[in-house]
C-alpha cells in the first residue's frame, strides 16, 4: 500500500504551518508506528507540497491551506494541529 | 426592543459614556477638539474590534458550511437569473477575501459556471457580507443596512446577468478555459472542527483587518472634529448632484474593507453627507478596488476587466441616487 499525502496551498503563513504540521505527523505517526504497515509506508512517503495555483484548481479545491490524503480531501481551507493530522492519517492504515 | 439591541449591543452607547467619563477622570475635556477626537477614536476601535470579533466568530462557524467547493456545486445545479441569484446569496456566506478571487474565478470557470454567474458571485461576495449586515445595523440602523444588502444584492444579479447577455467569454484568458477542475467534497466537520475553524477564521481576520479599522476610524475621527461641516455638505450633501458620482469616483481605487469602511461613512454622514452617498462610497471602496482589479487582470482580458468596472460603477452610483430619494420617505437614518 502507498500513501500520497499533497499540503496544497500557495506558500501562504498557514500553509507552511500545515506543511510543518503534516511532516511532523509523518515523522511521528512513521517513529510510533514502524512495525506496522502504515509505519513503514509513512517512512517512505513523500509530503508533496502543491504551491501552483492551476495545479491547485486542476485538483479542484479553491480554499487554502488543504490537506489530500490518497486524493481526498481531508482538510478545507485550515490548518490543524499535528495531533490532528495524526489522526487522520492513521485512518488510512 | 429592537432600538435596545441597536444601542446596547451595536452601537455601544454605554462604551461611548465610559470612555468619555474616563478620559474626563485622567484630565482630558472631550468637549474640546482634540479630546473628542480622541475619545472617539478610542471608543470606535474598541467597539469595532469587539464586534469584529464576536461576529466573524459567528459567522465562521456559519461559513464553515460553504466552503466555496461546495458553493460551486450548489450553483451549478441552478440555470439562468436563478443560478445568479444563488450566486449572488452564496457570496455573502462563503469566506472571501479579495486575495482568494483568482482561484475562485479560475475554479468557477473551470467548472464549468457561466460567466455572469461567477461575476454576480465576485460582485457580491465582498460587497455584501453577514458581518456588514450586522456593523451597518450598528452605525446606520437595521433599515439601512437590511436596504444595504438588498442593493448590493440587486448589483451583484444585475451586473452579472449583463456580462452574461455581452457574451464575453472569449475575454477569458485561454488558459482558464483550459483546465478542468474535478468537484471535491470536504469530509464531514464535526462541531468541534467548526469551531477549530471559527476561531483561526476570527484571528486571521482580525491580523488582516485590524490596520484598516485603525486607519478608518482615525480618518472619521479626523472628519469628525476637524473637517468644516459646510464643506462636506456641500459636496455630498443632498443638494449636490454629482455627490454620488464624486462619492463613487474617489472609492474605487481606495482597498478597504468594509470594516475599515464604516467608520469613515459614519463620520461622514453625521457631517452631512446623504445616506446614498455614503452608501454608494462603502459599496465602490469595499467592490473595486486597485489591488483586486490588478489580481482580475492577470485571468480576464482588459475588454472584461472594464465592464466589470464600468457595470458596478453604473450599478453603485444608481443605487446612491435611489437611496437619497427614499431617504425622506422611508425615514431611513435614524
Amino acid at each position: 500500500m502507498d500513501i500520497n499525502i499533497k499540503v496544497i496551498g500557495e506558500g501562504c503563513e498557514k500553509c507552511d504551518k500545515l506543511y510543518e504540521n503534516t511532516i511532523k505527523a509523518v515523522e511521528e505517526l512513521s517513529g510510533e508506528l514502524s512495525a506496522e504497515n502504515l509505519g513503514k509506508c509513512l517512512a517512505a512517503a513523500k509530503v508533496e507540497k502543491v504551491e501552483d495555483l492551476i495545479e491547485i484548481v486542476k485538483l479542484g479545491v479553491m480554499s487554502t491551506p488543504s490537506l489530500m490524503i490518497n486524493g481526498e480531501i481531508r482538510l478545507l481551507g485550515q490548518t490543524a494541529s499535528t495531533q490532528k493530522i495524526k489522526e487522520l492519517i492513521k485512518e488510512y492504515a | 426592543m429592537l432600538s435596545f439591541i441597536e444601542n446596547a449591543i451595536f452601537r455601544m452607547v454605554w462604551l461611548e459614556q465610559f470612555v468619555e467619563r474616563l478620559l474626563s477622570v485622567i484630565g482630558i475635556d472631550v468637549t474640546g477638539r482634540l479630546g473628542a477626537s480622541l475619545s472617539f477614536f478610542i471608543y470606535d476601535v474598541i467597539k469595532i474590534s469587539l464586534l469584529l470579533c464576536g461576529l466573524i466568530f459567528l459567522i465562521s462557524y456559519f461559513q464553515s458550511y460553504f466552503p466555496p467547493e461546495r458553493s460551486k456545486k450548489i450553483i451549478g445545479r441552478f440555470r439562468g437569473i436563478r443560478a445568479n441569484i444563488i450566486a449572488a446569496l452564496l457570496g455573502t456566506v462563503t469566506p472571501f477575501c479579495s486575495c482568494s478571487s483568482i482561484p475562485l474565478f479560475i475554479g468557477f470557470t473551470s467548472a464549468g459556471l457561466p460567466l455572469g454567474v461567477t461575476f454576480s458571485f465576485l460582485i457580491s461576495s465582498p460587497m455584501v457580507d453577514l458581518g456588514s449586515l450586522i456593523l451597518l445595523s450598528g452605525s446606520f440602523g437595521m433599515r439601512t443596512a437590511l436596504a444595504y444588502v438588498f442593493f448590493g444584492l440587486v448589483i451583484a444579479v444585475a451586473g452579472g446577468t449583463m456580462i452574461e447577455r455581452l457574451h464575453m467569454e472569449r475575454y477569458v484568458e485561454s488558459f482558464v478555459r483550459n483546465i478542468k477542475s474535478p468537484d471535491v467534497t470536504g469530509h464531514k466537520l464535526l462541531v468541534k472542527d467548526r469551531l477549530c475553524f471559527a476561531r483561526s477564521q476570527m484571528a486571521d481576520t482580525f491580523k488582516r483587518v485590524f490596520p484598516y479599522i485603525l486607519g478608518g476610524v482615525a480618518i472619521g475621527a479626523f472628519i469628525h472634529n476637524w473637517l468644516p461641516e459646510d464643506i462636506i455638505e456641500g459636496i455630498l450633501g443632498n443638494n449636490s448632484p454629482f455627490g454620488v458620482i464624486i462619492a463613487v469616483i474617489v472609492g474605487i481605487p481606495m482597498y478597504a474593507d468594509i470594516f475599515g469602511t464604516i467608520p469613515i461613512a459614519e463620520a461622514l454622514l453625521y457631517k452631512g453627507a446623504s445616506l446614498g452617498t455614503v452608501l454608494s462610497f462603502m459599496m465602490a471602496v469595499t467592490t473595486l478596488s486597485l489591488p483586486s482589479l490588478i489580481l482580475l487582470k492577470k485571468v480576464v482580458k482588459p475588454r472584461l476587466l472594464w465592464t466589470f468596472v464600468v457595470i458596478c460603477a453604473v450599478g453603485i452610483i444608481a443605487v446612491g441616487y435611489v437611496f437619497n430619494i427614499l431617504q425622506p420617505k422611508l425615514n431611513l437614518y435614524y
